[in-house]
């Protein structure tokens, strides 16, 4: 990655009011730069009482930024309130969603921010220990800001750090804690809550890292300050992951090696789509969240803005703040094809619905992205998406099924063309990213 | 508001192996998917049926089957 969000990314002036970009430098910033920028991490003392930066992100409407949106106070205040001798946090920059590529730019660019919302989460909440999970192992960024923050006495816990293996779902939060307690990152049922009982059977606050990083600007500039940006129900800004045709939008970075151009745009919420998102001719449709996302259909959601209050009339959500717009010189069936046949390559197996419903769903819709199909076929994948939704041991069956529904609904001219033997694209090369090679082994959760 | 204690039948889908005998038992509350697997009513078990959920509960194989208690408000919504 060369560049960040660019001053002329969407919404300039907006943007500017908001405060944005709030999280992202331009280059990666050493302790020095961080300290001059933010100033010094708010550590609230020993003594004082702990509770303060809870309030503070309760009035802040925080909410978490790996996905699921949970208000961050609600978790915080489990663990504050347990009483043990044993307390844990753990920053989880996982980001075992293939499209997202957040996580691992903040990373990058801002470490400090996120250690400084590890150490403050930590305090707030009597930890005793401090974790960081990455998808990638240790960057020279992170390693770095570790050690500056070391030789300045800066941290009040070792940061341990874990690798994740890379799979989707090693980053939901009961496979986190098995894979720190040194087994498979494959999830468990709950209850009990990984803020009641995790690491060890120790309460244990999982956070994801860019909502370590706000919490850490929170506990700087205060709740008022955040609320700046973002709705009265939502607030704040978000960083995004935006994939779409060649030519649209501007600004942003540019991983490199991926099949489609990808940049990260921190957004503030409650921003029109439009102005994040290409929606014109060239645009088919967008998939808003990512792999457990939901297609919509154009021109209908070009009013929509990025906030769950919109979207979930089109039973669609924010998530993890993938965003993508769909060229209509490609086939949207065959993309959803591909991404549920890696959905369902991806289920732990743990699930008797999940394990037999997925790859029948995959199968299903391969078929129908096929040249011309069995006439029950469709139905065969309406009823299996039925059957497997809410009977997983976590959201991976119900995550998978969103996204192949609003494809059949999105889609649904495709399908009829394909029925025909015929297809729309122009164009066969795969849009929407994968990782290369899919999983082989069932013994790679480690 | 005065709370009433009710239970709720749930599977561990993770311990669940689609052994079956909980559909058996109480076919009322439980019905199988087309690979065996139980489909559990998530209503709360009414008191006509106690006594066989308690049975379904003891009889599975994997343990998989739990009666959660759940407190709901006394008033209906």
């Amino acid at each position: 990655m060369t560049t960040t969000v660019s001053e002329s990314a969407p919404g300039g002036a907006a943007r500017q009011a908001a405060g944005l970009p709030r999280l992202l430098s331009a280059i990666p910033e050493d302790l020095r730069g961080h300290l001059a920028r933010y100033g010094a991490t708010p550590y609230r003392g020993h003594g004082v009482q702990t509770g303060v930066l809870i309030g503070d992100i309760e009035a802040s409407g925080l909410t978490g930024r790996g996905g699921a949106a949970f208000p961050v106070y609600r978790k915080m205040a489990v663990v504050a309130r347990a009483r043990a001798g044993r307390k844990v946090v753990v920053a989880n920059g996982s980001e075992s969603e293939p499209a997202s590529r957040k996580d691992e730019l903040l990373l990058r660019l801002a470490p400090n921010l996120v250690l400084d919302g590890l150490q403050l989460a930590a305090e707030a909440v009597g930890a005793t220990e401090a974790h960081l999970y990455l998808h990638y192992g240790p960057t020279p960024e992170i390693l770095r800001a570790l050690a500056e923050r070391a030789s300045r006495g800066l941290d009040g816990l070792n940061v341990t750090i874990t690798q994740a293996p890379p799979r989707f779902l090693a980053g939901q939060e009961t496979a986190l804690v098995n894979r720190l307690n040194g087994g498979p990152a494959l999830p468990t049922f709950q209850p009990p809550r990984v803020s009641e009982r995790g690491l060890g059977g120790a309460p244990t606050l999982v956070q994801n890292v860019e909502t370590l990083a706000h919490l850490a600007l929170i506990a700087r500039y205060g709740p008022r300050w955040f609320r700046a940006a973002g709705t009265d129900a939502e607030p704040g800004s978000m960083l995004t992951t935006v994939y779409q045709p060649d030519g649209g939008g501007s600004g942003g970075s540019s991983p490199p090696s991926q099949q489609s151009k990808c940049r990260v745009v921190e957004a503030e919420i409650g921003a029109p789509l439009r102005t994040l998102l290409s929606s014109g001719a060239e645009t088919q449709a967008w998939l808003v969240g990512g792999y457990h996302g939901t297609w919509l259909p154009m021109p209908q959601a070009t009013g929509l803005t990025l906030a769950n209050d919109t979207l979930k009339r089109f039973e669609a959500s924010v998530g993890a703040g993938v965003l993508v717009a769909l060229p209509a010189d490609r086939c949207g069936l065959t993309e959803a094809a591909r991404v549920t046949g890696y959905l369902a390559a991806e289920s732990a197996g743990q699930c008797g619905p999940c394990l037999n419903g997925l790859p029948r769903i995959a199968a299903g819709l391969a078929e129908l992205a096929g040249p011309g199909h069995r006439k029950q076929t469709r139905a065969d994948v309406e009823r299996w998406a039925g059957l497997v939704t809410g009977r997983g041991a976590c959201n991976h069956p119900d995550g998978t099924v969103r996204f192949v529904r609003s494809a059949l609904t999105v889609f649904a001219p495709e399908i009829s063309l394909h029925a025909r033997g015929q297809c729309s694209a122009t164009n066969r090369k795969p849009f929407l990213p994968l990782p290369d090679g899919m999983p082989t082994s069932e013994d790679d959760w480690t | 508001m005065a709370q009433i204690t009710t239970e709720t039948l749930r599977v561990n889908p993770i311990d669940c192996t689609g052994h079956g005998v909980c559909a058996e038992l109480l076919p009322e509350l439980i019905s199988v998917d087309e690979w065996g697997y139980p489909i559990v009513d998530p209503r709360p078990v009414p008191p006509t049926l106690d006594r066989e959920a308690r049975r379904a509960v003891a009889a599975c194989p994997a343990l998989a089957l739990k009666l959660m208690r759940t407190e709901a408000p006394a008033r209906s919504r």
